[in-house]
């Protein structure tokens, strides 16, 4: 039996759970310094699942080879785990003969990485009749069948979830303060909450995998955290787009997509900007003003800017090296690298998971044995949102609590977060508002919590014997509320 | 079963209209979707309620359970936690409603719908504000919602975003309980609330009121650390190098409110771009005959005696309904806005019957006449402004003979 310890509970970190979890010999735990899965780069990203044509294989050869293996790999586990996911296709658009000439480069590196269906279309009628809201002003654009979107947040919960129904464990808030090696090998991480046995150590730290790679004496690549920026619009919103649409890429970005999300949100964004701090999340004027300009020039028109619902930005981990960094070394012996996952490392999570898998067996040279019970299967909360009248009605004369309407705007029931909590608990994480708003999608809606929040405190108080005052949004520090109303006063009248 | 009248909202609209609707004999059923009636002034215990409607100055708790205690005594039929999912409208005096509730999904037919559920706050998102989303920012009525009826404190160090009357009784309400109110801070040249209450709550207490002024960034990763604030031109743009970091734990987003209306929308309801409600005659019914709306639903209003007012016209505007198999009227004459008119309710009248027009104004102004200028009427007025919503009462016989009536604010002496 080896011990396998999985550093970060975000989709990479959880899809290789996923994949280690089918063989019997390999004991797996995943830390995470957070109180939840995927509350890294996994929950903050464009949601796409990439063709594979943007990847040129002579520079970045891992990018090249597991994005489009990733895409297809994907099709396969959303099915299994019920994450919400679509494969619309994508327009690459191009606005001028610059462009047009860039464009063919595409249908290239297509051939190359061998992603089916690419093609450019520069016929206005094909254009409108394959996404009717396309800006008149495009001049063609690249067309990519097989591009998919994805619900990030529940797919990492979905992984999390069936992980832990197939014997991963899961512990949250443990952060690893260093990983011990002795002659050649690893044996084990520490942690702030103590010392954890490995034979193998999986870094699958995000942004922070560079530091997590020097701990274990491997310093050869540094990670630039890079900020996205998006803008999410009300579900109600008009126009919206079929396709996933987005300008040409540049250098440092697969540049500016609109999208209807999964959950049917119209979302334009990132931008694409180096900064230094690895937890600055904030948003701009700057960056949303210039989303505004982007994202215009590609649809007759955006809605109006009162129908904005949310912005946000995200952190992807931006290598040195340019391509992924998957490797498994000689010395020290057990650990692999799975570093600098920048984009398309949501597509190619799945097809990192089996790569990783694969250096286990054969740089390793350890013995895989399958187990013979693997579940592959997860089924997500069942919803009321959506559903026919009759569902509606055996759904709630099955569960009374779906009758009772906790958040207005996403329609959800008091049922959905009583099992969203539970599930919250079986994969032991920490119960917290944010976690429940990405189960439920509760709080997500055109009041942005501002209606439900308090009656969620209410339900966990009522069915969870929690106390509102340690109620948090995201774990420590960050209390719904701070006391009772007489708090203050009861500490001494202020100056 | 078929209801005469079903009200949608068990606040102050609904429950008048459903007292209304009751008193006038019409068979009446009224849908609350929180677990108990009342609505939002369940949790105003700051007084200013029902001078008019009451004759007496109440707190919004008191006020609100004498029509509670009404519909109870009466015995109005009313459920609790109930949730209309969908409205089919079948006829122009038949529509289907889908409502489910704890333990019970099922379908329930009506003549007429009187819809009155409420309206809701803009959020940090919605106003421009850009950095952090820590936890510690809330709109105002949630951060009463959380003092006020279960006895909890969300913070200690409070910036104020907007200053419309929920604004500056938050301001109050958290220097009561002894947070350090650091500021509010309104984007217009002009305070958004009622004078009283920009005295009462601000000055008062010391608080201060920052005017063409905006926050436009939040500051904390857990929890909020602070805000910049900076001052803004004319135009209501950032004025560069006048920003200034202000250390609080708390936001509270009081920047207005929006009329509830998704519901009504789904039905093919038209709704007026500048009160975001319904477009609606003078019965109160919208475009959907046999519909009708009351309300901060309707139109955002500053004083729930006219929401009340509302909910009564549209129950009488239901008895009508249902006495004539529709609203009588041999035409509907648009009403106009003016020079300095944000909006009008109502937006059509017939002519037939005397109509209460309730408008507000765009920017504030003195020494000013309202006017429908094809009637020669007019009222004097020393002030106007935006926070303060005017009605203006005209009768039938003044305006039988028009093709369109406009609404105007006309200097005195133009």
């Amino acid at each position: 039996m080896y011990k396998v310890v999985i550093i970060g509970a975000g989709i990479v970190g959880l899809s290789i759970a996923r994949v280690l979890s089918m063989y019997e010999n390999l004991s797996i735990t995943v830390v995470e310094k957070e109180p939840d899965v995927g509350w890294g780069a996994t929950k903050a990203n464009t949601s796409i699942l990439h063709p594979g044509h943007e990847e040129d294989p002579e520079k970045h050869p891992l990018r090249a080879k597991l994005c489009p293996e990733g895409n297809r790999i994907w099709r396969k586990w959303v099915e299994e785990l019920d994450i919400p996911a679509k494969f619309p296709g994508e327009l690459m658009v191009f606005f001028n003969e610059y462009e047009a000439k860039d464009a063919l480069k595409y249908v290239e590196l297509a051939k190359k990485n061998r992603v089916p269906g690419v093609r450019v279309i520069i016929d206005r009628d094909e254009l409108k009749s394959l996404e009717p809201n396309i800006s008149p002003r495009a001049l063609g654009a690249v067309w990519a069948p097989t591009a998919g979107q994805i619900n990030p947040i529940k797919a990492a919960i979905a992984l999390a979830e069936n992980a832990v129904e197939n014997g991963v464990k899961i512990l949250f808030e443990y952060y690893v303060t260093g990983i011990k090696v002795k002659s050649g090998s690893v044996e084990g991480v520490m942690t702030n909450k103590g010392f954890l046995d490995a034979d193998i150590v999986i870094n699958a730290a995000g942004v922070y995998a560079d530091e997590i790679s020097r701990m274990a004496g491997v310093d050869r690549f540094f990670i630039r955290p890079r900020k996205g920026q998006y803008i999410v619009f009300d579900p109600n919103a008009e126009p919206k787009v079929k396709r996933i649409l987005h300008t040409m890429p540049t250098p440092i970005t697969k540049g500016v997509y609109v999208i209807t999300t999964t959950e049917g949100n119209l979302m334009i964004g990132p931008t694409a900007e180096d900064i230094k701090d690895k937890d600055d999340v904030s948003t701009s004027y700057d960056g949303l003003e210039f989303l505004w300009k982007e994202a215009s020039k590609l649809v007759v028109e955006l809605p109006p800017r009162s129908m904005i619902i949310r912005t946000f930005a995200g952190i992807r981990a931006e290598p040195s090296t340019g391509d992924f960094v998957i490797e498994a070394y000689d010395n020290p012996w057990g650990f692999i690298n799975v570093a600098g996952i920048r984009s398309p490392g949501l597509t190619a999570a799945p097809a990192i998971a089996y790569m990783v898998r694969d250096l286990i067996r054969n740089k390793l040279d350890i013995k895989l044995k399958q187990k013979r019970f693997w579940n592959p299967y997860r089924k997500d909360i069942i919803k009321i949102r959506n559903r026919n009248w009759s569902e509606v009605k055996e759904l709630v004369s099955k569960n009374p609590l779906y009758g009772w309407i906790i958040c207005r705007d996403e329609l959800v029931s008091a049922a959905e977060v009583i099992e969203a909590v539970k599930r919250i608990q079986g994969i032991g994480a920490r119960i917290t508002l944010d976690g429940i708003k990405f189960r439920t999608w509760a709080m997500m809606g055109r009041c942005q919590g501002s209606f439900c929040r308090l009656t969620i405190a209410l339900l966990l108080k009522e069915y969870f014997r929690i106390d509102i005052g340690k109620i948090t949004f995201a774990g420590p520090n960050s209390n719904y509320v701070i006391g009772d109303i007489k708090i203050i006063w009861r500490r001494g009248i202020r100056k | 079963m078929m209801y005469d009248v079903i009200v949608i909202g068990g606040g102050p609209a609904g429950l008048a209209a459903a007292i209304k609707s009751f008193e006038y004999g019409l068979k009446t059923l009224l849908i609350e979707v929180n677990d108990r009636l009342g609505g939002i002034p369940l949790q105003c215990i700051h007084p200013g309620f029902g001078i008019h409607y009451f004759g007496e100055d109440l707190t919004g708790t008191e006020f609100i359970y004498r029509l509670i205690e009404k519909v109870k005594k009466l015995g109005i039929e009313h459920m609790l936690r109930a949730f209309v999912m969908d409205i089919d409208v079948l006829a122009h005096n038949r529509k289907k409603l889908k409502v489910i509730t704890p333990g019970r999904a099922f379908e329930v037919e009506t003549k007429t719908i009187i819809y009155a559920a409420g309206a809701r706050e803009r959020h940090v998102f919605e106003v421009g504000i850009t950095g952090y989303r820590p936890a510690g920012v809330y709109t105002a009525g949630e951060a009463q919602a959380l003092m006020d009826l279960y006895g909890l404190l969300p913070g200690e160090e409070i910036v104020i975003v907007g200053s419309g009357d929920v604004g500056l009784i938050m301001a109050r309400r958290f220097a009561l309980e002894g947070a350090k109110v650091k500021a509010v801070v309104e984007i217009m040249p002009w305070p958004g609330g009622l004078t009283r209450n920009v005295i009462q709550c601000l000055h008062d207490f010391g608080i201060p009121i920052l005017l063409s002024h905006a926050v436009v960034k939040i500051h904390g990763s857990k929890r909020v650390e602070g805000v910049t604030i900076v001052k803004v031109d004319e135009d209501l743009r950032p004025i560069p190098g006048t920003e200034e970091f202000v250390e609080c734990d708390t936001v509270i987003i009081a920047a207005g409110l929006v009329p509830n209306v998704d519901l009504l929308r789904m039905v093919g309801v038209v709704i007026d771009p500048a009160t975001r409600g319904p477009k609606v005659n003078e019965l109160l019914e919208t475009n959907i005959p046999g519909i009708f709306v009351a309300g901060n639903a309707l139109v955002i209003n500053d004083l729930v005696d006219n929401v009340v007012e509302q909910g009564e016209l549209a129950a009488y505007g239901a008895k009508l309904f249902i006495e004539n198999d529709g609203i009588p009227a041999s035409r509907w004459i648009p009403v106009r806005r003016g020079r300095n008119v944000r909006l009008i309710v109502p937006h059509y009248v017939s002519g037939e019957r005397d109509v209460k027009l309730y408008i507000r104004v765009s920017r504030p102004e003195r020494d000013v006449y309202v006017a429908i200028p094809e009637i020669g009427k007019k009222i004097y007025m020393a002030r106007v402004m935006p926070a303060e919503m005017i009605t203006f009462s005209v009768s039938h016989r003044e305006i039988n003979s028009l093709n369109f009536l406009t609404v105007e604010v006309i200097r005195h002496g133009d």
